[in-house]
């Protein structure tokens, strides 16, 4: 049941999307290869002076070990320089509205977020965070993880690419090049749209606004120690209180916004993220932001296709991934527009379906899609609540997540994570006809089987573990807000959000308390690290390989079968490591909503 | 390992300068000059003052005025500097409460109303903040607001064709109204 208008939609967002990742994709090769171009004719002298500045040697490369050494310690310093600018905030400037400084595990959690791509956010943007650590942390962060997902991949496509080689490329050029020749200038142009469009950027202090009409609501009583007081029986003490000031948060909001969508990062500046209308202020942008979250990892397809010099491997790739999101998306706004059978008992007219939680000028289709794009693209963010989703709408961003982020997935991530499910396909594959599997000329060995089951396996352990630990420990469970079966989804949402690198979350959990900022910290860590590493370390193994020639008993890896089994192998391990999980969680809920 | 140091923390600062303070500062500049009123907010002014954003819903519940999406900022509705939704499940007990207590107050205020009541109006938007509601949602208030301003319906509905945007390029989004536009020209049609 989706509306004439959702299949539009749908349709319009795929078309514009394949037609902007070809040449988007062609170009990144190119940059990446370095290959001259218009752009790096423009750019080169400020390149040039970087390295010199830099003494980096762009023509000296590095073996894989080298490599990840160079990426880790890139995002530690990332880390650190976010956690400090927290711990501090409150006496550096620009931050005009006397932000305190932020507790020591919030500041943990929030590096590591944004260090990760995850941009988790455990914290409320507009109250909590001055304009120098939006700016100078977060949005460069925003640059930073981006540019590194997209390095790891395109190092890895390196490893495909030559053969009997020991380097996979110099980290700190391809950093420099991805953030200077590609993250920069779609940004710049990109937020000067999202201003056009009501998107503020401005370095004001919040405005103070007499609205029409004088609201009175219960204020909570707070004791000398700035908790609410209760009663006896545990209620909080209100008094009664009045405005009729409305308070304008503002901020340099476009500029972090692009880059946020642009390299599925997705940790709103306000809390409410692209639901907010100083975020997202019209369906155009909402589109030109759900174009932008599946840009960068639809066109990396395409630039794997050239590098490896078959542009059919590309196409089977990006052919698999738009399958399955295609279904992804049909599925949430189906059930977003069949609406709460709840309200429908009270006399509520359903037909503009699931309401709660989202903004009326998105309505379903919107949402439903936007919710879909987000949770396959590793980016986060949302312009609807999922956690008020109906079971099956909500269930959509949750079983996103459990595929791995590889379905377009984050930039770079989504695709290194999609070759090394492409491996492991070849080699299921080989198993079943008894032959050794190759893939893109390159024989999988013993070495980067082991690599890709690590590769694959430490994102659930961590889902997994976490939400157990969490369900039973008493700090765990003192801090989900909704009861019963939707409160485990709670907690399973936040674990797969976070080991995924993902960072939306059903927001119901009170997850800015020292147990949850220190698990999911961890389980972002390493569901980032643990992954790039073996990949890198695939990279290296790939790239000193022999290329073997292909031969009549050589499976083709561009046709229709290969990309059934690859979707395959990703349903059939997202679902071998989630489904008790799920169980438990928006199934039982949905049969409890429509008994 | 030691060879990895220095172009780590030297690239580290220098690319941070260009993405987080170049950046930035030429987006604003570029938004300042092209597009002004946006980059600050997209204010309305009224006689020189400023009160409300075009952009962020303000809390209505005079039944002269009509109402906007229910909104879960705290402590009090449509805080500007709280953006939040609800995050009620569809079964927690909570939601269908909150619901309750809307459709009661929309009936309390015009109790010969027989009309569906839309569902955008009965629910918590996802920022708190929503501007809008849906034509619908509008439709449905029009006869309250008539009678207690003492104005012709005609009238009402007039203004809400007029305050009625369409998708945009007929194909992005949902038909919508600004509810602070929208009440304040009512305000403005009643003075004459």
């Amino acid at each position: 049941m989706m509306t004439t208008h959702a299949w539009l939609l749908l349709g319009l967002y795929l078309l514009i999307l394949l037609l902007l990742a070809k040449p988007l994709g062609v170009y990144m090769a190119n940059v990446m290869e370095g290959k001259s171009s218009w752009a790096r004719r423009l750019g080169g002298p400020i390149e040039n002076l970087i390295y010199r500045l830099c003494g980096v040697k762009k023509d000296e490369e590095m073996g894989w070990l080298p490599y990840t050494l160079a990426i880790l310690l890139f995002n530690l310093l990332g880390a650190l320089t976010v956690y400090c600018l927290q711990r501090l905030q409150l006496w550096l400037p620009l931050n005009p509205q006397a932000l305190a400084n932020i507790s020591a595990d919030s500041s943990f959690n929030t590096a590591i977020s944004f260090a990760t791509n995850t941009n988790w956010q455990g914290y409320s943007g507009e109250s909590t965070m001055s304009y120098l650590t939006q700016m100078l942390g977060l949005a460069v962060q925003n640059f930073f993880s981006a540019a590194t997902g997209i390095v790891v991949v395109i190092a890895l496509i390196r490893g495909f690419a030559r053969h009997t080689a020991k380097t996979i490329g110099n980290a700190w050029v391809d950093l420099t090049r991805i953030t200077l020749y590609v993250l920069l200038p779609i940004s710049l142009v990109y937020a000067v749209f999202l201003v056009g469009q009501g998107v503020i950027q401005n370095f004001d202090a919040y405005k103070d606004v007499t609205t029409l009409e004088v609201t009175k609501y219960d204020n909570p009583k707070n004791g000398p120690d700035g908790q609410p007081l209760k009663d006896d029986k545990g209620v909080v003490i209100t008094e009664s209180a009045e405005t009729q000031t409305q308070t304008l948060p503002m901020g340099p909001v476009a500029s972090q916004e692009a880059i946020k969508m642009l390299g599925t990062n997705g940790g709103g500046i306000f809390n409410a993220n692209s639901a907010h209308p100083y975020e997202n202020p019209t369906p155009l942008a909402n589109f030109i932001q759900m174009l932008s979250i599946f840009l960068i990892p639809a066109a990396l397809c395409i630039a794997f296709g050239r590098m490896v010099g078959d542009m059919r491997q590309g196409w089977a790739v990006l052919i698999a991934m738009t399958l399955m999101f295609v279904v992804m998306a049909i599925t949430a706004m189906h059930f977003e527009q069949q609406g709460n059978p709840l309200l429908g008992q009270l006399g509520v007219d359903m037909s503009a379906g699931n309401m709660e939680g989202k903004e009326a000028r998105f309505g379903i289709s919107e949402s439903g899609l936007f919710a879909t794009i987000t949770t396959l693209a590793s980016c986060g963010a949302v312009n609807a609540m999922h956690d008020s989703f109906t079971p099956m709408g909500g269930f959509v961003p949750l079983w996103n997540m459990m595929l791995g982020e590889v379905v377009f997935g984050g930039v770079g991530t989504g695709l290194y994570g999609m070759l090394v499910f492409a491996i492991m396909a070849v080699f299921i594959a080989g198993l079943m006809i008894g032959r050794t599997p190759e893939y893109l000329g390159k024989k999988i060995e013993a070495y980067d089987m082991k690599m890709v089951s690590i590769a694959i396996l430490v994102t659930p352990l961590l889902v997994l573990a976490g939400t157990a630990i969490a369900v039973m420990a008493a700090d765990g469970r003192a801090t989900i807000y909704n009861p019963g079966a939707h409160g485990f989804s709670e907690v399973l949402y936040a674990f797969t959000s976070a080991a995924n690198n993902n960072g939306s979350a059903f927001a119901g959990l009170g997850a800015n308390t020292p147990f949850y900022n220190v698990m999911l910290g961890i389980a972002m860590w390493f569901g980032r690290f643990g992954v790039i590493v073996p990949v890198l370390a695939i990279a290296g193994s790939l790239a000193a390989k022999k290329r073997i020639a292909v031969t009549a008993g050589t499976m083709p890896t561009h046709g229709p079968l290969f990309v059934m089994l690859l979707i395959g192998t990703v349903v059939l391990i997202g679902a071998l490591n989630y489904v008790p999980a799920l169980a438990l969680g928006p199934v039982v809920e949905h049969l409890m909503l429509w008994k | 390992m030691k060879t990895l140091f220095r172009p780590a923390i030297s690239l580290f600062i220098l690319l941070t300068l260009i993405t987080g303070i170049v950046y930035p500062l030429l987006v604003a500049g570029i938004g300042k000059a092209v597009f002004p009123d946006q980059a600050a907010g997209s204010l309305i002014v009224k006689d020189g003052k400023p009160v409300g954003s075009k952009l962020i819903g303000q809390n209505f519940s005079d039944p002269k005025y009509f109402w906007g999406r229910l909104s879960a900022t705290g402590p009090y509705p449509y805080n500007g500097s709280a953006s939040s939704g609800s995050n009620l499940g569809p079964l927690n007990p909570a939601l269908t409460d909150a619901v309750k207590a809307r459709i009661d107050a929309l009936k309390a205020a015009d109790p010969g109303n027989k009309l569906p009541i839309p569902v955008d109006l009965v629910t918590a938007s996802g920022s708190g903040l929503d501007p809008h509601i849906s034509p619908a949602a509008a439709v449905y208030q029009v006869e309250r607001i008539a009678r207690l301003r003492g104005i012709k319906a005609a009238t009402v509905v007039g203004l809400v064709d007029r305050h009625t945007e369409s998708r945009q390029f007929g194909i992005f989004g949902e038909p919508r109204i600004n509810v602070l536009s929208l009440n304040l020209a009512l305000d403005q049609s009643s003075k004459q």
